[in-house]
Order: structure tokens, then C-alpha cells, then sequence
């Protein structure tokens, strides 16, 4: 136990991606916030905690790579020449990408334990955590085992429509019932711009986020719209912000990476 | 973009197989040799038992299978057919497509369609069939569903919470009691089909509700998914554990497959196939494709507002894509019950 809890605690700042509801972007969100937050030139972990459908190694487009064992612990995939951005999930422990993990929660339990207490964070400023959708097993441990390293808080992902929301109207009870501070509520897919005339079409209509954030009084943290291109670097594994450094959406990302480190740089 | 610059003294973490997917098998991967399986009439009894770690529980735990099995088995004896929704990806539609499954099934008078909800911390279903905020009774022959129409009855988590906001915050052996009490304790009466909207993953609920149903006759799976890879990928998984646990899949509906702009009609991929889609899965994965539905933001909106996409806006393509699609399932569903009838046909005459 000694030794696992070093490698947490040197990691400056945790943060944690949650949604009640399944496939409104949290490994999107996650993944951009720590793209964005490494080209801010911080340092950066990202665990995917998502054992069923882990989607991060896809999203860097590091699906064919390995876990290595050192003597200190497993050390994760780092996806750039400088060690910035350093990643793991279960995806890269299978051996077949089809492989189906049909695990009850123990097992998955275990597992996210290893992946906290194992890793081998070097000395990171931010460590991302992507959970898979509900209120849970998997959240349940990743909370319990964060307790002692005192969590920055969770950023609460949604889509505008009331199915959605009425979700993560539940995520939001559970974070107070758990004491996890929210950071705050940021809504994705917000509104589709036809690259032909420019439309702005609500898909999935819109406001639910900023409305669900006033009311429970919690930062609204913004929309960011529903972005083609950005489907597509995280399914071509790209670095969006290189990729399309004009598009609406990089904007709605920076500005939330600008709060995010704030909270960094107010702190002594 | 990747760098490999690990340590000379690094090595591979690699599980081999068996170690990260667990089978239905009831002998753990690490049981001594000749372990005669936790659910055998020997467990903790047999003489490979003595000196294993888990011999006091397994010989203290009850034996043969659950008894639940057999209940729920007696008490769907009146369910005609059952289907059930899942995806490996979440928001992809599996309680919209259930919806309008039970939606379009239940535009037949003369069906009866019953809705079991088995997403225990993310219940939609209530909202999407406008009946939110309804209570659940109780009765000498078990609970009572929530009727949203004389022949469209649900069940759900989201009926026995008090506010919308109450957080169901289970972990797995909580969610499995539920799980069989929803299947084992609910009143359905004569049920042509019974559709089960599940959450998305392969873990608990889906391992609960396909072990309950073992002994009852399951139709099938249908397997719901987004164009994009990120989704796909967390599908073929789905489909893997629908054939390590026996599930039979009727087949995979590709949801929000394009989107037609409202102002110039021309098509967006807004979820791009860049691996060729749903179909291209579905012939890779040797499984039928039945479908692709099209992203109509009017499909979410009746959502929202608990209506039917179906009798809303009945001349839109996506409207012909839902009925082509139920059709489908339909009809797998007929012939399922023709070769049963035949086979116990069979069984009669010898």
C-alpha cells in the first residue's frame, strides 16, 4: 500500500468525467480536455475507467499498443515524444478488440483498484479520469479510492435533451451523496452547423445543461456545439486541436481548459 | 503519434484470455484442479475442495441453480415473445428503439406489449412512454405494471423512486435482486412481447437478465449502434458476449445514420461510417442487419415529451425505416414460434 500511494500523490490535480447517461461524449470530453490541457503545456494522465467499452485507446489511436511493467508499476501509453500526455484502459490489456469483458462489479472493482494504486503517474499536474455511464460499481470505487488524495472534482458531461438530463440530475445527487465537488456541468452536442447553408439545427435540442446547472446551482461550464470534425479526430485518433485549429468547438474546449487552469494557478 | 520510449527492464502486460473474460463457467479461473464447479451438488464437498480458500463458502452456499430461475420461468409462461435491446455503447438509442419497438408492436389492437426497463441507474423509459411520475401498485399476484396504453404496459426503476432527482447509487448484487424481482414479481397477464431496454455494457444487469431467463425462451437480442467506430467497437463486444452466453441475435439497427438539414435537404454524416457502418459490422460479425434509422431531431424531441415519433410524424422516413425494421423482428419472432410448434409437434407424435 505504501508504494501505491505514491504514485497518486504526486499527481497535482484529479479530475473526474461523469454522466449519468451513456454516449454524450465523456471520453470525447475527456480526451480533448487532456489534449487541451498538454498543449497548455501541462502534464497530463488519462485513465479510462470504462471496463465494458473502454474508447480512449481509439480516440489516440493507440490501439495496438502495450502496457509495460516496471519495477515501480505499469507505466501507461504516452501518446506524444515528450511524455506529456500519458494514458491507460483496459483496452490495451485485451488481446482481441472484440473481446467482450462480462465482468460483474468485484472483479471490475478489483481492477480499478490496480489501475489507480499500479500506474506509474510520474509527477502529472492533471490526471483525467473517463468512467463509464451511471451511478455504480466503477464510480463507487474510483471515488472511495480517491477519498484520501482529495479529488479536485467532477465535470459533469450532458446532451440538451430532457432524457439526458433527467441522468445527470441523478450524477448531480450523487456527487453530493459521495461529497465529490462538481466542477461543473458542460453541454455537448449542442447544436448541428450544416456545412452546406450554415443551418444551425438543434438535434438534440438545447439549454437543458444551462438550465440544469441553475438549478442546482452549479457552474455551467458551456456548450460545445455538435462538431463533425470532431467525431471525426476521435475516430481517426487526431489531435483535434492541430487538426482543425478554426472550428467552433475548439473554442467552447479552450475556455474550459482556461478554467481548468485556473484552478491550478490560484492554488499556492 | 505514438512514442515507444518504455524502460530496457519494461515487459508486456498481456492477460491471456481467459484471464479478463469471465465465462459463464461456474469453475473460477483459479480453482484447484478437478474443482467441481461452485454450482455443483459437491461444491466445497468434492476432495480437490479440501485446502481450497473458497471451500467453507462454496460448501455453505445453496446448491443447483437459483431458484429464481424456475419462477421466472413460470411466471413469463405467458409472455408469447421476448426480445431484448443492448448496445456496448450508451446513447445510442436503445431506450428510443425500445420504445418505438413497443410503440410500433403495439399499434396492432389486438397485441398485448409489455416494457421491462432494466437500466437500474439510468431509467428512461418512463419519460420517453410520457408516464413519468406514476406509481407502481401492488397486488396478491405481484406488482402491477404501469399501463401507457390498454395494450402497453411498463415496468421500471424510475416508477419506485420518489423524485426525479433520487440517485440509484447500487452496486451489482442490489441491482441483480432488483432485477429478478422485476422479472419474477411483476403482473404482466397475456403478453404477446416482452421487450427489455438494458444499459449499455455487458456486465450486472445484462449477466442477471440473460442467468433469470435461461429457462425461459428468449427470442432474441437486437443489437443497437451508432455508424461511428468508437461505437462499433464497444459493439462487436456486445455481440461476443451474446454468443459466450448463448443469447441468439435477431440482428443490429444502425440509429442516427445521417442527418437531413431541415433548411437545404441535403445529408450530413454527423456520426461518419468511417469503418462502413453498422452493415459492414454486421456481415463482418456474421449477424443480419435490419436497418438503419435516420437522425431526425424530431425523433428526440417526442422523446422528451414522452410521445410516439410514430403516430406524431407518420409520413417521415424515419417513421418507414422504424416499421420496415419491426416488421423485421416481427417476423423473426413468427418464425421462432413456428419452429417451436413444430418441434413440440414433433415431441407429441413420438
Amino acid at each position: 500500500m505504501a508504494a501505491s500511494r505514491d504514485h497518486l500523490s504526486t499527481v497535482r490535480h484529479v479530475i473526474v468525467v461523469l454522466s449519468g447517461k451513456g454516449g454524450v461524449g465523456k471520453s470525447t470530453v475527456a480526451s480533448q480536455i487532456a489534449l487541451g490541457l498538454m498543449h497548455a503545456g501541462k502534464k497530463v494522465g488519462l485513465l479510462d475507467v470504462d471496463l465494458c467499452g473502454p474508447s480512449i485507446p481509439k480516440m489516440f489511436n493507440v490501439e495496438e499498443k502495450d502496457i509495460h511493467q516496471c519495477p515501480e508499476g505499469w507505466l501507461p501509453v504516452y501518446i506524444d515524444k515528450e511524455q506529456r500526455l500519458g494514458v491507460m484502459s483496459i483496452g490495451f490489456l485485451l488481446s482481441n478488440k472484440d473481446d467482450a469483458v462480462v465482468w460483474r462489479g468485484p472483479k471490475k472493482n478489483a481492477m480499478i483498484k490496480q489501475f489507480l494504486s499500479d500506474v506509474v503517474w510520474s509527477n502529472i499536474d492533471y490526471l483525467v479520469i473517463d468512467t463509464p455511464p451511471g451511478t455504480t460499481d466503477e464510480h463507487l470505487t474510483v471515488i472511495e479510492n480517491l477519498k484520501s488524495y482529495n479529488p479536485d472534482g467532477a465535470i459533469l458531461v450532458t446532451t440538451p435533451q430532457a432524457v439526458a438530463v433527467g441522468d445527470v440530475r441523478r450524477e448531480l445527487t450523487f456527487c453530493k451523496k459521495t461529497h465529490l465537488p462538481i466542477i461543473g456541468i458542460i453541454e455537448n452536442m449542442s447544436g448541428f452547423v450544416c456545412p452546406c447553408c450554415g443551418e444551425v439545427t438543434n438535434v438534440f435540442s438545447k439549454g437543458g445543461g444551462e438550465s440544469l446547472a441553475k438549478q442546482f446551482s452549479v457552474p455551467f461550464l458551456g456548450c460545445i456545439p455538435l462538431d463533425p470534425h470532431l467525431t471525426q479526430s476521435t475516430e481517426e485518433g487526431r489531435d483535434f486541436f492541430e487538426a482543425f485549429k478554426g472550428s467552433v468547438a475548439i473554442k467552447a474546449l479552450q475556455t474550459l481548459i482556461q478554467r481548468l487552469i485556473l484552478v491550478d494557478e490560484n492554488l499556492p | 503519434m505514438y512514442v515507444d520510449n518504455q524502460s530496457n527492464k519494461s515487459e508486456v502486460v498481456k492477460g491471456n484470455n481467459s484471464d479478463y473474460i469471465a465465462t459463464m463457467a461456474d469453475v473460477p479461473d483459479n480453482a484447484p484442479k478437478l474443482c467441481p464447479g461452485t454450482r455443483s451438488e459437491k461444491a466445497g464437498e468434492a476432495e480437490a475442495c479440501s485446502g481450497c480458500p473458497n471451500q467453507s463458502v462454496c460448501a455453505s452456499a445453496p446448491k443447483g441453480p437459483d431458484p429464481a430461475i424456475r419462477e421466472v420461468k413460470e411466471r413469463l409462461h405467458s409472455v408469447k415473445h421476448k426480445v431484448i435491446v443492448l448496445s456496448g455503447k450508451g446513447g445510442v438509442g436503445k431506450s428510443t428503439f425500445t420504445a418505438h419497438l413497443a410503440h410500433g408492436l403495439a399499434a396492432d389492437p389486438n397485441r398485448q406489449i409489455a416494457v421491462l426497463d432494466v437500466d437500474i441507474c439510468g431509467p428512461s423509459m418512463p419519460r420517453i412512454l410520457g408516464v413519468e411520475g406514476e406509481q407502481v401498485h401492488q397486488s396478491g399476484s405481484g406488482w402491477s405494471p404501469v399501463y401507457v396504453d390498454d395494450n402497453l404496459s411498463v415496468m421500471s426503476v424510475g416508477f419506485l423512486l420518489s423524485s426525479p432527482d433520487e440517485a440509484v447509487i447500487w452496486r451489482g448484487p442490489k441491482k441483480n435482486g432488483l432485477i429478478k424481482q422485476f422479472l419474477r414479481d411483476v403482473d404482466w397477464g397475456e403478453v404477446d412481447y416482452l421487450v427489455i431496454d438494458t444499459p449499455p455494457g455487458t456486465s450486472d444487469e445484462h449477466l442477471s437478465v440473460v442467468q433469470y431467463l435461461s429457462e425461459s425462451k428468449v427470442d432474441g437480442a437486437v443489437v443497437v449502434t451508432t455508424p461511428q467506430e468508437v461505437s462499433l467497437l464497444d459493439v462487436r463486444k456486445e455481440i461476443s458476449f451474446c454468443r459466450k452466453v448463448g443469447l441468439p441475435i435477431i440482428g443490429v439497427v444502425e440509429n442516427m445514420s445521417g442527418f437531413i438539414c431541415p433548411k437545404c435537404k441535403n445529408e450530413s454524416q454527423i456520426f461518419p461510417p468511417t469503418t462502413g457502418g453498422g452493415e459492414k459490422m454486421a456481415s463482418d460479425m456474421n449477424v443480419p442487419f435490419l436497418g438503419r434509422l435516420p437522425l431526425d431531431p424530431r425523433i428526440g424531441k417526442c422523446c422528451d415529451e414522452g410521445k410516439s415519433y410514430l403516430t406524431t410524424v407518420p409520413d417521415s422516413p424515419a417513421t418507414h425505416a422504424f416499421i420496415q425494421i419491426i416488421d423485421k423482428i416481427v417476423k423473426h419472432c413468427q418464425a421462432n414460434e413456428q419452429k417451436t410448434e413444430t418441434e413440440t409437434g414433433e415431441m407429441d407424435c413420438s
